[in-house]
């Protein structure tokens, strides 16, 4: 039987959503589901985290050394906690525990699993490599397993849990040789296109760097980056740091329009990791069409405008 | 100052991936190899560190076979001042790599460890936050953005939230994201003159470090195919759709 | 605009990291250590890796390697699949093919004591023995000009790196290095961009036929193990090119290599006259004959890539030497078209001119010379025999078909053993070749079904093929004008046809059509440098490291 700690992201009083996702995957191991909550003051999260549906208990952590997610400084009271039989811990694969989580299995003597994509038992799991280009199904060695959750592989789950708060005190040792400073949030206006949850691409049928505008206007409209195809750059329309695909960039945003975008294969490369493909191209036998979720069979210049207008 | 930089023989980051029909691993054999590229911005920063005068000496690391020394020489001839090649044949998963590589932050006494995020070619984003923590250092992971003043740094990291800014106290772990810079052009000449700069090898053992019990893998395939979805005639019922999904 | 270059100097500076450059290199290297000296060489190669750039069938005669280094087996060179049978078909339609007896297989054909080799492996090896003997071996850096100063070749200029789109220097911008030595030995391959300059410079061509070309289109398949017979060679000519005919001329071949690996490819001569034509799709369509077919069902396609060949052979070579270096291998012309092998003529010819120049440089001599040496030497070679040997090949073939010209080629080579009383010539150069769009007929190809045939973006995705993207063109076009002007409307623009890579494409309507060159793209197969018909497209090295990346090629 599986005793399963998750390290809970939080941050201003809210807890972070991968934590949701973190608890769907640690329902696949089977067993008892803990959470951690460690923060200045613990207990607005800890309720939140007790709602999780397939949590039992929340460790309630408060600390002032806690106030900001400092790694250096979570991670002897993880290792602690972790010390209390407990089977699996886990975090979810975000900065927050990507940065974390080494750092604890470290301290307890472990090779660490990344990136966990599905779970087949206690000990086995799928997790990508080679930028998801090859899915491995991995064994885990004896000893605790730590591992961090793929926040695209798993559905958050519900909220209707109300699981017990048990506040903990940690005994360690914590450094002093990282200080917080501050957290700005992303000044640009436009978001980066290889970080954002949206992106709009066009491509060749664009015709011209004028024509993007459609493209900027409907991206604006819904908080998304704009990338373009290899065809649009070559032409000239935008320039070459917007590339998406085999040589520029590969993404994998939640949501991706390729507007006007045959679907070349190496654009098809870069954006595969998307969660949901949009395509709207008047040609109903362009490739793109048979990777799409969602597709459109009509003229961008007709249908972008419309769709900006109706979103 | 004398500042380590680790870097990582990988699959270059254009080779097109092939798994192989038996599931046993992808296809690493006669393709083309390289420095993993977030190797190569932790190279790069630590040149730039030199130049900036924070740093006095680069020491280049590397673990894995024979064929690890052109990588090391591509490091020297970014600037690597010199190269030390823990030679191992085997596979190295990150916790013993990081032993090791703490092993050679101690013998050498640095005070600045560099690193890429992760490699390239098993994504695991966990050797350099292992070093700092054997180490009992501080680590700054995500680096976008570096500024080393005596005895501390100040680094930017990009984090899911936005841009965080730590100050860590030497000697630490930095492990270097895509935006901290651009790396440079090598050139041929330093190309040249690296091949005279020395590469001392050693052991895994030599450095006190066994590999424990790894991760197993038992599969390897590739990632299943996008299927076609489904087709709308309208904005509107694009719009519906999309509502309905949750994504608007 | 001038630029502060650094310069190196050496003994000998190799252009091209193939099985000629690489053969030159270690040759200098073991003779100078047979005479306890030093001889500097440095290789320069284009190609991000050694082996990068290198795409061959390839069926491998040793015999060169055996000449090189006779402990190959030992130092574990990749020959692992000797031939293990020869057939040869005469496709004669899309599903009918007649299998040759063996009998009538001319002796060039024949196949025993051969390997099935990836030459960019068995390149890879070799890059490793030459480093061993000392050779500096610089990949991803391509040779862009040749340093001549008074007639004398002095070098070569190493391409800049970090010039953006319009030419102009980026914040990276890193001059090219000058790496000058005492003689310069060019082993680019067919159509080399400097062999092609030092041609034109040097007349070197004006006592020999003109060069003929073809390009080799190939993919790497893995197929289930029961459809794989290790070993076997499938050697076919005809269908879908011209069997009795002269118009579309070629071959095909289907190596079954190791792990379940079919190399299959087909050859088509750029003297082909239906503007229409389109190497790619004829290769597609090729695919589904029920003979390759077998092989291929089932299977998965994991490698693409195309090379133009030099089948000119004997009658075409130019002259070897000019002042300060010569031609190696395909630069030069050296293949082998009767056994459709350059791979070993190469390497020798490679060896010969190592010698010729280490012997004179260790006799003293301070380079800058028309080296004569090797020109004597090669013809006192079995290379230059085995070359007279196939002359009328090509020629016979462009002649009189494939099946009649086959049949000459028999009797020629079996009955007369390659040594026929007289020499067939070739004097129209492949450029010329095309007849006009509106007198040829449209060819209608069939869809690529995505399972034995495919289109041209997915299969150059397989190439792995990289440019970085803000550099300057490089496939110059010496007059801007004449795609739209000249080429669309007499010939179609065949460039958007014979590109195996899809680099050039029409694209827009009326006022606003235009001619696009996705320069990205580009496999290095120098097709459009040898085929355009206003001979208006120059391909010149773009910057170094780009290029195909193929693997076991």
């Amino acid at each position: 039987m599986s005793k399963i700690l998750i390290v809970a992201e939080h941050a201003e009083g809210k807890l972070n959503s991968g934590v949701a996702k973190t608890v769907a995957a640690a329902k696949g191991l089977g067993g008892e589901i803990h959470v951690a909550v460690l923060a200045a003051d613990a207990a607005a999260v800890a309720d939140q985290a007790a709602k999780l549906d397939g949590v039992s208990k929340v460790l309630a952590v408060s600390n002032a050394a806690n106030a900001q997610p400092v790694a250096a400084v979570l991670a002897p009271q993880v290792v602690e906690l972790a010390k209390n039989g407990y089977t699996h811990v886990l975090f979810p694969g975000t900065t927050f525990g990507k940065d974390l989580a080494p750092r604890v299995a470290a301290k307890l003597d472990v090779q660490q699993i990344s990136d966990i994509m599905a779970v087949h038992g206690a000990t086995s799991f799928e997790r990508p490599i080679y930028a998801g280009n090859a899915i491995t199904t991995v064994e885990a060695p004896a000893g605790t397993v730590v591992a961090t959750v793929r926040q695209a592989s798993f559905q958050a789950v519900g909220a209707g849990g109300s699981a017990a708060v048990e506040t903990v005190s940690v005994n360690a040792a914590l450094p002093t040789h990282t200080r917080y400073v501050k957290l700005e949030a992303q000044k640009s206006e436009r978001p980066d296109l290889q970080a954002a949850s949206r992106v709009v691409s066009g491509g060749r049928a664009l015709g011209s760097s004028e024509n993007f505008k459609v493209i900027y206007e409907f991206a604006d409209k819904i908080g998304a980056a704009v990338g373009a195809s290899r065809a649009a750059v070559d032409s000239g329309y935008v320039p070459n740091d917007m590339q998406v695909g085999q040589t520029g960039k590969i993404i994998a945003p939640e949501l991706y329009f390729a507007v006007g975008i045959s679907g070349a294969i190496q654009h098809l490369a870069g954006i595969k990791d998307a969660r949901t493909i949009v395509a709207i191209n008047k040609d109903p036998e362009a490739p793109i069409f048979e990777v799409a979720d969602i597709g459109l069979v009509g003229d961008l210049f007709q249908v972008l405008p419309e769709l900006t207008q109706k979103v | 100052m004398k500042a380590l930089v680790s870097v990582k023989r990988v699959v270059d980051y254009n080779v097109r991936i092939q798994v192989k029909s038996d599931g046993s691993g992808v296809v690493t054999d006669g393709v083309k190899h390289s420095m993993n590229p977030f190797d190569e911005i932790a190279m790069e920063e630590a040149v730039r560190l030199k130049e900036k005068g924070k740093v006095t000496e680069i020491v280049a690391v590397t673990i894995g076979g024979a064929k690890n020394e052109e990588t090391l020489r591509t490091a020297l001839a970014f600037g690597a001042d010199r190269a030390i090649h823990i030679k191992e044949d085997g596979e190295v998963q990150p916790l013993t790599a990081a032993k090791a590589l703490a092993a050679a932050m101690k013998k050498e006494g640095a005070q600045l460890f560099l690193c890429g995020k992760q490699a390239i070619d098993d994504d695991a984003n966990q050797t350099g936050q292992m070093v700092a923590s054997l180490l009992d250092i501080a680590q700054a992971t995500f680096a976008s953005k570096v500024e080393v003043d005596g005895a501390k740094a100040v680094v930017t990291r990009e984090v899911d939230a936005g841009l965080e800014t730590l100050e860590i106290d030497l000697p630490a772990v930095i492990t270097t994201d895509l935006r901290l810079n651009e790396p440079r052009y090598l050139k041929l000449p330093d190309i040249m003159k690296a091949k005279k700069k020395p590469i001392e090898t050693v052991g895994l053992g030599d450095l006190g470090v066994t590999a424990g019990a790894g991760v197993k893998t038992t599969k390897t395939v590739p990632p299943p195919s996008r299927s076609k979805g489904v087709m709308v005639k309208t904005v509107d019922e694009l719009v519906a759709a999309l509502k309905n999904k949750g994504l608007l | 605009m001038s630029v502060e270059r650094d310069v190196m100097e050496y003994d000998v500076v190799v252009v091209g990291a193939g099985p000629a450059g690489l053969s030159a290199a270690c040759r200098l290297k073991q003779q100078a250590e047979a005479a306890g000296k030093e001889i500097s060489v440095c290789v320069v190669e284009k190609g991000s890796e050694v082996g990068a750039h290198i795409l061959s069938g390839a069926v491998f005669e040793p015999r060169a390697l055996n000449e090189l280094f006779p402990d190959w087996k030992d130092k574990g060179a990749p020959l692992n699949v000797p031939v293990s049978g020869d057939d040869i078909y005469f496709f004669r339609s899309a599903d009918k093919a007649l299998r040759m007896p063996n009998l009538f297989v001319p002796k060039t054909m024949h196949n025993e004591g051969n390997y099935i080799v990836s030459l960019g492996n068995l390149c890879r090896w070799l890059g490793q023995q030459a480093e061993a003997l000392g050779v500096e071996i610089y990949p991803g850096f391509a040779a862009q000009t040749a340093i001549i100063e008074d007639g004398v070749v002095k070098g070569i200029t190493v391409g800049d790196m970090g010039v953006n789109r319009e030419g102009e220097h980026k914040p990276d911008f890193t001059p090219g290095m000058e790496l000058r030595a005492k003689y310069t030995l060019f082993a680019e391959g067919c159509r080399g961009h400097l062999g092609k300059q030092l041609i034109r410079q040097y007349q070197l061509d004006k006592d020999a036929d003109p060069q003929h070309y073809a390009i080799g289109i190939k993919e790497i398949w893995t197929v289930p193990a029961a459809q794989h017979k290790p070993g076997l060679v499938v050697h076919g000519a005809g269908w879908p090119l011209d069997l009795m005919g002269t118009d579309a001329m070629g071959g095909s071949f289907l190596y079954h290599f190791e792990n379940n690996q079919v190399l299959v490819g087909l050859i088509v001569d750029l003297s082909y006259t239906n503007p229409h034509l389109s190497p790619f799709d004829e290769f597609q369509r090729f695919k589904h004959h029920p003979v390759i077919a077998q092989y291929l069902k089932g299977g998965t396609r994991t490698s693409y890539g195309a090379r133009a060949i030099c089948k000119g052979g004997f009658n075409s070579l130019p002259q070897m030497v000019f002042p300060g270096g010569a031609l190696v291998g395909c630069d030069l012309g050296t293949m082998n078209f009767a056994k459709i092998k350059g791979s070993h003529t190469a390497m020798k010819s490679g060896m010969l001119a190592g010698e010729a120049v280490a012997e004179a440089l260790l006799a003293g001599d301070e380079g800058g010379k028309a080296l004569s040496s090797y020109v004597d030497k090669f013809k006192a070679s079995w290379l230059y025999d085995e070359l007279y040997r196939s002359r009328n090949f090509g020629p016979a073939l462009h002649k009189f078909g494939a099946l009649i010209g086959g049949a000459i080629n028999y009797i020629e080579q079996n009955w007369f053993g390659g040594k026929f009383p007289w020499t067939f010539h070739d004097l129209k150069p492949d450029h010329a070749t095309l007849k006009l769009a509106a007198e040829s007929q449209k060819i209608v190809y069939p869809k690529p079904d995505g399972k034995l045939s495919f289109d041209k973006l997915s299969s150059v995705f397989l190439s792995s093929t990289n440019h970085e993207e803000d550099q300057p063109v490089h496939l110059q076009l010496k007059d801007a004008t004449i795609p739209l002007a000249k080429n669309l409307p007499m010939y179609d623009e065949p460039a958007q046809r014979y590109c195996p890579a899809g680099v050039y494409e029409i694209v827009g309507e009326g006022s606003g059509r235009r001619f696009q060159i996705n320069a990205q793209n580009c496999v290095h197969c120098k097709t459009c440098d040898i085929k355009d018909p206003a001979q208006n497209i120059n391909w010149v090295a773009p910057e170094g490291g780009g290029g195909p990346n193929y693997a076991n090629m």
